[in-house]
């Protein structure tokens, strides 16, 4: 299972890097969405995938999975959902004053 | 543009109901099951943006007038101040405590701080998630 | 009765608190002036309070919710953090005195002040958190605010920055969390006293070295050492009360963090790893002092100069000795207050004369003496001249590399002051001497309010190079918890 979900984070990282590395402002930003999300996975992963059930305290079950990744991830995925969203709006605004989503259009000049 | 959405706005008006029903019920059962303020506030949001779409921008604001910038606000007030109230009474910052009480009708249920703490999320969530939207939508 | 403990907390609650409040009443903007000035000296007060008792019941750990150390969220004050906290709160209680005469009326009812409130947060969150994962939230913390204060009704040339900025800091923060995670999946504990602990115990394998690379990945590019290329452009484009606390506090929070792990957590294969930081800081150096001495532009020099001093910190930190530590940390102090400084005075000269080009300024000294003349001190502040407060610092790191033979770290340090001096006295020089361009008529007049946020850095100035001894004991303190991390581990594990 481990080895699964590893494979399918390093697909996942292959698409956020070719996405990374397009000129356009919005593939940049699901790049980086897809980006965290691989990270996750693999955050579950290395938890590890021990234990039969749920973390939830009850009499029935004794063996739980680590709870921790899992919280992690859940911190991560709503700061992630911030920071996305924060990002399309300045690359929307952005896109209002310059009127390109061509990165390649939006290096420095020194004197403008 | 005039649409023909008379199924959706339809729908809307059952369905708002049924997920409103639903945040309540994962908001209170978060406290010893999976549940909790973040996904009860998320899908209540969801019933929110659902209404946001039937319906246009003005209607929205008319019906619901709250400043969600606000209501995000007082979220987070209420997070911090629970976490804050154990500092008060000499205890380390966001320990929780819980009490069982009677309440009429309902009978014996257990009363923690952290449900005052999930709502204080919950608020948090919804605000942040509608103002999001409404900020993006509103210059379209 | 109210515990101690809870102290610990307070530097990132109360601003905290008062953030969500000033949302409430976004017009009131009297208000909200007086309730941030008043919950920056609060958290001042409080960090002075927690300094002190440091000194007597040594380091003073706060477990969130009663839950036990290794398990629970951890907050820890020792002199380390807590210095940093306190030149944090000073700072941005000074820097916010000069926002309020320069910042505008359209940015402070776009909520500025909450936003202040929420970096200065993040920013002690970050230095007083005992746990990684609790230190990438307070870094987002931090980074969330710092993006909103860099977009703030900005225009054309700032929101095409702080894209580079967020797209960043995002990718940084997705490395932060993979470096988490292998860092769980290999020790299976991500609070920093235990991970010490731990690989103590079993000794730092090549898996973890590789590990703590990742983490100097993460931790350079949030501080600029090495990967600084996206710094000069977008600390130069927000107003300049934004940029003097993006260049006092941000990437100082990235070298806080390269600090604390690369000392508590990873300190058994220096020759891998701190030899690595070596070549990084040579590098930035390098390159920093390029960019300060080929730019004629006011605000590129300074922030060039802002990475300069991130490559003589983590210089500092490379060379590894408690001598050198000590150094580092009195330079840090130092760099914070003078790289406000500095940046105060750059956004005053820019808002006098409605250009940053050095060229396009002249003589400014007849119209503004008593600016050309802070200008000078924070030039000769920089540069490590004897009573001021980098000399201290400079003199340590030195004493440290001649401990450990390390001569070319010496000689790069020692030249990038060179550097430093000649980048700034030119735009001194450029922007003071001369004829003056602007007769008596046309001057906007200069209030004396608005110096005077730099009139206290530059008293900081001289009263940290002239009596070092106020903080000697708890710098002395600082880099001794630094160099032994069984104190820290012992305060948090209470094992004892």
């Amino acid at each position: 299972m481990e080895t699964l979900i590893i494979i399918v984070a390093g697909i996942l990282v292959t698409v956020a890097v070719y996405l990374l590395l397009s000129k356009n402002v919005i593939r940049v930003i699901l790049g980086t969405a897809v980006l965290t999300h691989a990270v996750h996975l693999l955050i579950m992963a290395m938890g590890g995938f021990k234990g039969d059930s749920v973390p939830i305290v009850s009499q029935k079950e004794t063996s739980f999975v680590d709870a921790l990744p899992q919280a992690l991830i859940l911190t991560s995925i709503v700061i992630s959902f911030a920071v996305t969203a924060f990002f399309l709006v300045l690359a929307y605004q952005t896109y209002k004053y310059t009127k390109t989503d061509d990165l390649s259009e939006m290096r420095g000049v020194d004197h403008e | 543009m005039k649409i023909n959405d008379l199924i959706l706005r339809s729908v809307t008006k059952l369905i708002v109901f049924i997920i409103l029903t639903l945040a309540i019920y994962l908001f209170f059962s978060g406290h010893n099951a999976p549940g909790g303020g973040f996904i009860g506030g998320l899908v209540l949001a969801s019933a929110i943006v659902l209404l946001l779409l039937t319906y246009d921008i003005e209607t929205f604001k008319y019906s619901i007038p709250f400043d969600f910038k606000i209501v995000a606000a007082i979220g987070s007030l209420i997070v911090l101040l629970t976490g804050m109230g154990a500092v008060l009474f000499g205890k380390p910052f966001l320990t929780q405590s819980f009490a069982t009480i009677n309440i009429p009708f309902i009978g014996l249920r257990e009363i923690s701080t952290v449900t005052f703490f999930e709502l204080g999320v919950a608020l948090a969530v919804v605000g942040v998630v509608i103002t999001i939207i409404l900020s993006i939508s509103e210059d379209v | 009765m109210l515990i101690m403990n809870n102290l610990v907390v307070f530097p990132m609650i109360i601003p905290l608190l008062v953030g969500v409040i000033l949302a409430f009443f976004p017009n009131h903007i009297y208000t909200q002036r007086l309730l941030t000035l008043l919950s920056l000296i609060a958290t001042f007060v409080v960090s002075i309070l927690l300094l002190n008792l440091i000194q007597t019941e040594g380091i003073i750990t706060l477990e969130f919710g009663d839950w036990q150390a290794p398990f629970g969220i951890v907050f820890v004050a020792d002199s380390f953090a807590t210095l940093l906290v306190l030149t944090t709160s000073l700072l941005s209680s000074i820097i916010i005195l000069f926002a309020f005469q320069t910042i505008g009326k359209t940015r402070e009812t776009l909520y500025f002040y909450a936003f202040v409130n929420f970096l200065i947060a993040g920013v002690n969150g970050s230095f007083l958190t005992g746990d990684l994962f609790n230190l990438f939230v307070t870094f987002e913390v931090m980074l969330l605010a710092s993006y909103a204060l860099i977009t703030l009704n900005g225009k054309k040339v700032q929101l095409r920055e702080s894209i580079k900025y967020v797209a960043i800091n995002v990718v940084a923060s997705s490395f932060f969390l993979i470096a988490i995670a292998y860092l769980y999946g290999t020790i299976g504990t991500l609070n920093m006293a235990h991970a010490s602990e731990r690989i103590a115990e079993v000794g730092q394998t090549p898996l973890l070295t590789v590990i703590s690379l990742v983490f100097l990945l993460v931790f350079s590019l949030k501080s600029g050492l090495l990967l600084y290329q996206w710094l000069p452009g977008s600390y130069s484009v927000p107003p300049a009360a934004i940029a003097a606390l993006f260049g006092a506090l941000l990437t100082k929070v990235g070298i806080y963090a390269l600090y604390r792990v690369f000392t508590l957590i990873f300190y058994h294969e220096p020759q891998i790893t701190h030899t690595i930081i070596a070549v990084m800081a040579i590098l930035t150096i390098i390159g920093g002092s390029i960019g300060a001495i080929a730019f004629r532009d006011i605000k590129q020099v300074i922030t060039y100069n802002v990475v300069i001093a991130v490559g003589f910190i983590l210089a500092a930190l490379a060379i590894f000795t408690a001598t050198s530590i000590t150094g580092g940390i009195y330079y840090l102090l130092h760099d914070m207050i003078v790289k406000a400084l500095l940046f105060l005075l750059a956004g005053t000269i820019i808002y006098l004369t409605k250009t940053s080009r050095v060229d396009a300024m002249s003589g400014l000294i007849r119209n503004y003496p008593t600016l050309g003349w802070f200008f000078f001190i924070t030039v000769l502040s920089l540069t490590g001249i004897p009573p001021l407060s980098g000399f201290l610092g400079k003199v340590l790191v030195g004493q440290g590399a001649l401990e450990t033979s390390s001569y070319i770290l010496l000689l790069v340090t020692f030249l990038s002051s060179m550097v430093v001096l000649y980048s700034l006295l030119r735009v001194f020089m450029g922007t003071f001497w001369g004829e003056t361009i602007i007769s008596e008529e046309e001057q906007i007049p200069l209030k004396p309010l608005t110096l005077l946020p730099s009139a206290i850095l530059i008293c900081l100035t001289f009263i940290l190079g002239l009596a070092p001894e106020s903080i000697a004991p708890f710098v002395t303190d600082a880099s001794n918890v630094l160099m032994n991390p069984q104190i820290y581990i012992d305060a948090v594990l209470e094992n004892d």
